[in-house]
């Protein structure tokens, strides 16, 4: 560890510029009374110009006393969570107005989970790492609760509050045992103690990290808030909840597992072997049966989280840039889902599957994009949905997990049948006569489905410079 | 990198042709009906001729793949987009790119409703479909292979019949379950090879090379086996296949029955014979149990059948027992006439449906007893009907008869008792097709709708009329067809039965393998007519 502070602003550079934007947007909506809208577009415009900054931030050491790393790593998941929070928040703008809660501050809380998600992808320390996650999760006990009208948005909001608190507890509590055991926060330190003397306690840290991070990527059995919240939230807080606070929560496990307890490997492996494949399983399967699109989303989000933890769990350099690309290319697919999903609950629809019957011939287009998303997220070629699960299956058969990769591929199977339930509405089943015809997007709308598209198309056609990406973000994890 | 005689990148062009059809057609306007069909027949028609001047410049005197192109695609993990073919691929593309015409022709006036999107369904399908045969990088092919899942989904599920949602989930969710295990399959193998040899690659002929130990053999093989053999499909994984014949629409159903099951036997002589030749051998006896019951039991299922769709869906199950005997029998008279039997089958069943879909079109009822003395009224159509059962009987002088021929001889070398089976499914072939025939075009007209019936018309004989042409062709002369695969399926026989080196092998064997090859099809072929079932046992008792 080097000595003293070793203080460098450019690493966290990212994170500066993204918290001075939010402060700016909270000034600003002091002054703009009427279109709240373009607050919006500050945030939009800003981010924009943050997203190269936010890449291209490679400070491969330690800094501010070992607490902050600012690598590939954490430049690669800054980039995920930027355009995460720039779709969402493109689609917030119109969403906001019909849902009649037209409020300034929905776009500073937005940047302000942001900002919580990019420390904890950029913390090397156990401290920071919560920090970030707290952020994160308080700016979206709000934004969960953002439809103040609805009795499920408040009623999904209170349940993440009280289970996301009892989560960081337990994240917290796990956190000090690991602490006490080694002395120390800082991941580099830890990985230095490990494996002197008595680990007892160590291994109880381990745990129960285990199951704060499994709670914020809704792994079973601690997946119980999420479809409840997201469909409780507005649908632009639900795409990033499932996108971003889940890429973050993942990026902080990689970084937590991989740095601080290698040496452990084989003890959490075993122990997350069960949890990714139950999940897997569990998701999957109670999909089938949803009839509301957002809590089959929800339980399809479940699933993914299961065959992600499979990359972690391969712990070699194609099953950590895997877990990488995917959550890159969810990014994409799950947006665009999304987007087509809060489109439709503008008219004050519910979001029930039965709605999209037919949609094939009133909305040609946007039935075929919904297609390609959820014939992504089922994993089909020549979709970015594929090459991610390629290569997460790869890396378990590399790393001679044949079981899991078997299970993986047989809740793939499985998945693929509630989103085919889907597209069976939209192109085989007739329009009800007298319904009301779907909405037609708008230019925003179109927007983000257009660049949801082409990343869902691009990531799977051509993943080669995508993937050296991951490859090169993972590698400070492997060293 | 491309290294053919032609100096372009053709198997490119070829997949690349349905697909820029598929995108023109996406502009036309909904209502023009007419120009859409008429575009998606020329392209489907460009592709066809395009696929024959393959044949000009194809060498059918090596295994060597030809027309090879070669571009990375993930270099970082060893993907390469890499295409070629030998003569199995080849007779396969040349059999799609015809199905894909004629079932164009065939959709002309029974699809009315969004034309424009079935057509661009039906060239996407195609350019899958090539893809499948000629694709030699094992994830491209696994691309190619989902591909085609897609528009089939959507062919079955828009445009076909009254239990569509039913028939085409369970399509889907079979066939996607068993790619799903040959995925794993394959990723077990690039590692299996990448330890051995240090190099990581998809590259099937650079996987070829290595012999990989026989317990890895037998889990692939399983994995592999669960893919092809329920999209072939093998006997108990048989049931969603009546279903989606029935729900789909006619071009739906050749397609399906011509080359879409093709892909799962291709897979078989592709992939599992040469790359896991010792669990070949072994599973053997058990894929040579299954083949017989599903040739059987599909016949007999066939002619419990009340409706002619059903009939020939089950026809297929049994006709594809006989095409997977034939290449498990492992050696080559076998594997030449499973190759031959698919492209039979092609030509045969896909004539079937096409001639269902036009008695269909006129009475909207497909049940045998619906029928019954359609010849008095429809004389053309009949006579074609009666040359295309005979094809699929395997009736001397037409093409069934020389892949059934084939494939019993080379059966006999590996089990007489599993040939005896076999060749009850001949029997019985015969039985429930010349019922079915005897009920629905002889005998007297009993119902009053059929009585004016009117014949098909010129468009339609033209539809049949290379699918007649073919089946004489096959059935008569052979040889055209069987000397482009020979020298492949000798190679596919050598690695397989022999055990042999998979590095390079001498010329000497090469030729020897091939003339051994042409030497057992050209008696077979000109003793068709007369005295072939006792030709055949002597031949293959002096083995």
């Amino acid at each position: 560890m080097p000595a003293g502070l070793n203080i460098n602003f450019y690493a966290v550079m990212p994170e500066i510029l993204v918290t001075a934007l939010a402060l700016i947007v909270l000034i600003l909506d002091f002054f703009i009374r009427k279109n709240k809208a373009a607050l919006g577009w500050v945030s939009i415009v800003g981010l924009l110009c943050i997203l190269p900054v936010a890449a291209y931030t490679n400070e491969p050491y330690p800094v501010f006393g070992g607490t902050v790393i600012a690598d590939s790593f954490s430049a690669f998941f800054n980039v995920i969570f930027i355009i995460a929070a720039i779709f969402s928040i493109l689609i917030s703008m119109d969403y906001l107005k019909k849902i009649g809660v037209d409020r300034g501050e929905y776009y500073h809380i937005i940047l302000f989970a942001t900002v919580g998600m990019m420390v904890m992808g950029a913390a090397n320390d156990l401290i920071n790492v919560y920090v970030g996650l707290e952020l994160m999760a308080l700016s979206f006990y709000i934004l969960v609760a953002y439809r103040v009208t609805s009795a499920r948005s408040v009623e999904g909001a209170l349940k993440y509050f009280v289970l996301g608190a009892l989560s960081s507890g337990i994240l917290l509590y796990g956190m000090s045992f690991t602490y006490g055991a080694a002395g120390s926060t800082n991941f580099m330190e830890i990985a230095a103690e490990l494996g002197k003397g008595d680990n007892t306690y160590l291994t109880l840290g381990i745990i129960l990290m285990a199951a704060g991070f499994g709670f914020k990527i809704a792994a079973f059995p601690f997946h119980l808030w999420a479809p409840d919240v997201y469909e409780g939230a507005p649908t632009p807080v639900t795409a990033l909840l499932s996108v971003g606070s889940k890429a973050a929560a993942f990026a902080a496990f990689l970084r937590v597992f991989t740095a601080a307890f290698p040496a452990f490997q084989a003890d959490w492996s075993s122990m997350l072997w069960v949890v990714s494949a139950a999940t897997m399983i569990f998701g999957a399967v109670v999909a089938i049966s949803q009839k509301n699109i957002v809590r089959m989303l929800a339980y399809s989000s479940i699933a993914h989280a299961g065959i992600i933890m499979i990359g972690l769990l391969a712990f070699n350099d194609t099953g950590l840039s895997g877990v990488a690309y995917y959550l890159l290319v969810y990014a994409f697919m799950n947006m665009g889902a999304f987007t087509i999903v809060a489109l439709f609950r503008n008219k004050g629809r519910f979001e029930n599957i039965d709605e999209y019957r037919g949609l094939a011939s009133t909305r040609p287009l946007l039935a075929f994009l919904m297609a390609l998303f959820l014939l992504s997220l089922a994993g089909i070629p020549p979709t970015g949905g594929f090459a991610a699960k390629f290569f997460v299956l790869s890396a378990a058969i590399d790393a001679k997990y044949y079981w899991l990769a078997s299970i993986g591929v047989v809740s793939t199977a499985i998945s693929l049948f509630f989103y085919a339930k889907v597209i069976f509405y939209m192109y085989m089943r007739d329009p009800e006569p007298g319904a009301e015809i779907a909405p037609s997007s708008g230019v925003i709308y179109n927007i983000v489905l257009f660049c949801t598209a082409i990343g869902t198309v691009l990531l799977g056609v051509y993943p080669a410079p995508f993937i050296d990406m991951a490859i090169r973000a993972v590698r400070p994890l492997l060293m | 990198m491309i290294e053919n005689a032609l100096g372009i990148p053709i198997l490119s062009i070829l997949i690349l042709i349905p697909l820029l059809g598929a995108g023109a057609l996406f502009f036309f306007p909904n209502g023009q009906k007419e120009a859409i069909r008429s575009t998606a027949f020329g392209v489907a028609l460009v592709n066809f001729v395009i696929s024959l001047i393959l044949l000009l410049y194809f060498d059918s005197s090596t295994y060597k793949m030809q027309f090879v192109e070669k571009a990375a695609w993930i270099p970082g993990i060893g993907v390469e987009y890499f295409l070629g073919m030998d003569g199995i691929s080849l007779l396969l593309v040349l059999l799609t790119t015809f199905t894909s015409s004629i079932a164009i022709l065939a959709s002309w006036s029974a699809i009315e409703e969004r034309v424009k999107e079935y057509m661009i369904h039906l060239l996407i399908l195609e350019a899958g479909m090539i893809g499948v045969f000629v694709a030699l990088d094992m994830i491209l092919f696994f691309v190619f292979w989902e591909i085609g899942l897609i528009p089939m989904f959507f062919l079955i599920g828009v445009w076909g019949g009254p239990r569509k949602l039913y028939a085409n989930i369970k399509f889907f969710l079979y066939t996607l379950f068993g790619s799903v295990f040959m995925l794993v399959g394959i990723l077990a193998l690039y590692y299996a090879h990448g330890s051995a040899t240090g190099e990581y690659t998809f590259n099937l002929l650079k996987l070829y090379e290595v012999s990989y130990p026989y317990n890895l053999q037998w889990w692939v093989f399983l994995t592999f086996f669960l893919g092809f053999a329920i999209k072939v499909p093998v006997f108990p994984f048989h049931t969603w296949l009546p279903d989606a014949h029935v729900e789909a629409p006619t071009a739906g159903s050749v397609i399906l029955a011509a080359v879409l099951l093709k892909m799962g036997t291709y897979g078989f002589v592709r992939f599992n014979l040469p790359l896991l030749a010792d669990a070949s051998r072994a599973f053997t006896p058990f894929i040579l149990v299954l083949a017989v019951i599903g040739i059987v039991y599909g016949a007999f299922l066939a002619m419990a059948q009340k409706d002619i769709k059903k009939l020939v869906a089950y026809s297929s199950v049994s006709h594809l027992g006989a095409v997977m005997a034939g290449l498990f029998a492992l050696n080559q008279q076998g594997i030449d006439g499973g190759v031959l039997q698919m492209i039979n089958h092609g030509i045969s069943t896909g004539g079937l449906f096409l001639v269902i879909g036009m008695i269909y079109e006129r009475r909207h009822t497909r049940l045998i007893s619906d029928f019954g003395g359609i010849a008095k009224v429809m004389p053309v159509y009949s006579a074609l009907v009666l040359i295309i059962v005979f094809s699929s009987i395997g009736l001397p002088g037409t093409n069934g008869f020389i892949g059934e021929i084939l494939i019993l001889m080379g059966l006999f070398k590996m089990s007489a008792l599993a040939t005896v089976f076999a060749a009850t499914g001949v029997i019985l072939g015969a039985a429930y097709m010349l019922w079915m025939t005897q009920r629905v075009v002889f005998g007297k007209i009993t119902k009053r709708e059929n009585l004016d019936l009117k014949d098909i018309n010129a468009r339609e004989v033209l539809t049949l009329l290379p699918i007649i042409g073919l089946i004489l062709w096959i059935g008569i002369y052979p040889k055209h067809f069987l000397s482009l695969s020979s020298a492949s399926t000798a190679r596919i026989a050598e690695i397989v039965e022999r055990n042999a080196p998979k590095t390079e092998r001498v010329v000497h064997a090469e030729s020897a393998a091939h003339a051994e090859g042409a030497a057992h099809v050209e008696p077979a072929a000109q003793h068709a007519d007369a005295h072939a079932p006792v030709h055949a046992e002597a031949h293959g008792g002096t083995h």
